[in-house]
């Protein structure tokens, strides 16, 4: 029986994770944490796989490994989660860049992996499902446990905020290459 | 179609989401509008970049061995519980004379005979206190009212009791609502006062004792709280405010 259970486990769940590691780096955004809640969620999920009767794997247990991420970003007191969403009143009018210089601003890996980091957790994790992982609506609507409504809607709200991000973040990035003021060659002398 | 249903569908039409009928008009739509065209080639864009593969975190060679031997291990000892039932036992036998040791201190000395009711009751308030302002959009107060003769008669038929109720404005503690609350087994009329920008939650219920207690002071999790009686009534007042101020407040309460 355990046997079976091991077999089918190493089967069916073990080949997702690289997903899991992903979507636990891009929740928790820290290396080690993601080690812990990927290693704790294979536990569970072990624990649990009597309970798996269906043949997406990688869903089922990236289910899992988001829940574990929340649990323990709530016990240590992610600050991201003081302000929960509000998907109904929040709205941010779209403001769309020239193509070009967005195709720039893409070539700069670090500037969108720092603005993707910096989203909210609610429209990271959609967006990183999608776009990352390349999932459906639906299976990322079973895997965050919300309606398929609310998926499409915080992926066109995510997707807007990131695009104001990487903005932001590249004018800074111009501005810091700028000179320095002159004040600091007078004092020289 | 219009933009503005354009601009809706625009996601789902580049996810490949959308049924054949929105699909084809979004489609359409995009080809014959030159603001919608350029959000859909700015979101392509945008998805591009995300699929650049250094985004993604692969889990470490290290992390996949890790965790293929605790998933084996596990599997082991769910296997065979009873190779460790000895073990077990010892551990349970250990436990057992940690807690008759405990139970022996606990009766032997006063300073550990756990919490006193009061204690325990302030640790409930603080919890109800805290809660009151996290939830403060929506349950700070049943009724937000400045005005005495607002919250007072709101109490009634609420509770079994006429709650004394004063705006200390003047003094510059500001009467900011009143709530219902359950606590200590009975229902707790609470009213909210507030000076600068902190939060006072004063609870006052009925007791038997007669006469007035001496204020006694508490602290817990870096909030001040006092409890006195005086005419039949149990008063706790918490707050974030420092301890002097708390006490101006509760004289106050208690010379009304």
């Amino acid at each position: 029986m355990q046997h079976e259970k091991l077999a089918s486990f190493e089967d069916a769940v073990l080949p997702h994770l690289d997903a899991a590691h992903n979507l636990a780096r891009w929740l928790t955004r820290s290396d080690s944490d993601a080690d812990d809640v990927v290693q704790e969620a294979y536990l569970r999920a072990f624990k649990f796989f009597g309970g798996f009767h269906g043949t997406d794997g990688r869903s089922w247990v990236l289910a899992i490994v988001r829940n574990t991420c929340y649990t323990w970003m709530q016990h240590n007191r992610s600050p991201q989660f003081s302000a929960p969403l509000d998907d109904e009143l929040e709205d941010i009018e779209s403001e769309d860049l020239d193509p070009e210089e967005l195709l720039q601003q893409s070539q700069d890996t670090e500037i969108v992996r720092r603005a993707l980091q910096e989203l909210p957790v609610e429209y990271r994790e959609v967006l990183v499902l999608r776009e990352l992982e390349e999932m459906s609506y639906k299976e990322i609507a079973g895997i965050a446990d919300l309606p398929v409504g609310t998926v499409m809607s915080r992926l066109a709200r995510g997707r807007k905020r990131l695009q104001k991000a990487l903005t932001k973040h590249r004018q800074t990035e111009v501005l810091s290459e700028l000179p320095k003021s002159t004040g600091t060659n007078t004092r020289l002398h | 179609m219009s933009c503005q249903r354009a601009q809706e569908l625009i996601h789902g039409y580049i996810d490949g989401e959308l049924d054949p009928v929105n699909n084809l008009e979004t489609g359409r739509h995009i080809q014959d509008c030159q603001v919608c065209a350029s959000t859909y080639r700015s979101q392509t864009a945008l998805r591009s970049s995300l699929r650049d593969k250094s985004l993604y975190y692969p889990a470490s060679e290290k992390l996949k061995k890790r965790i293929q031997s605790v998933v084996r291990k596990e599997a082991k000892s769910e296997r065979s519980p009873r190779s460790l039932g000895w073990r077990w036992v010892a551990v349970g036998a250990s436990l057992a004379f940690m807690l008759l040791i405990g139970v022996m201190l606990w009766r032997v000395l006063p300073g550990v005979s756990g919490p006193s009711s009061d204690e325990l009751l302030a640790q409930e308030l603080v919890s109800n206190h805290v809660r009151s302002l996290l939830l403060s959009g929506s349950h700070l107060t049943d009724v937000l009212s400045s005005d005495q003769h607002t919250v007072k008669p709101w109490f009634d038929g609420k509770v079994d009791f006429a709650p004394p109720v004063k705006d200390f404005a003047s003094q510059d503690f500001s009467l900011y609502g009143g709530r219902l609350e359950y606590l200590n087994n009975r229902s707790v009329a609470t009213l909210i006062y507030q000076r600068r920008s902190h939060y006072i939650n004063l609870y006052i219920w009925p007791t038997e004792q007669r006469g007035s207690t001496e204020e006694i002071t508490f602290q817990r999790q870096g909030y001040n709280l006092i409890h006195w009686t005086s005419s039949g009534m149990n008063y706790w007042a918490i707050s974030d405010l420092n301890n002097v101020e708390l006490h101006e407040f509760a004289r106050l309460v208690q010379q009304q």
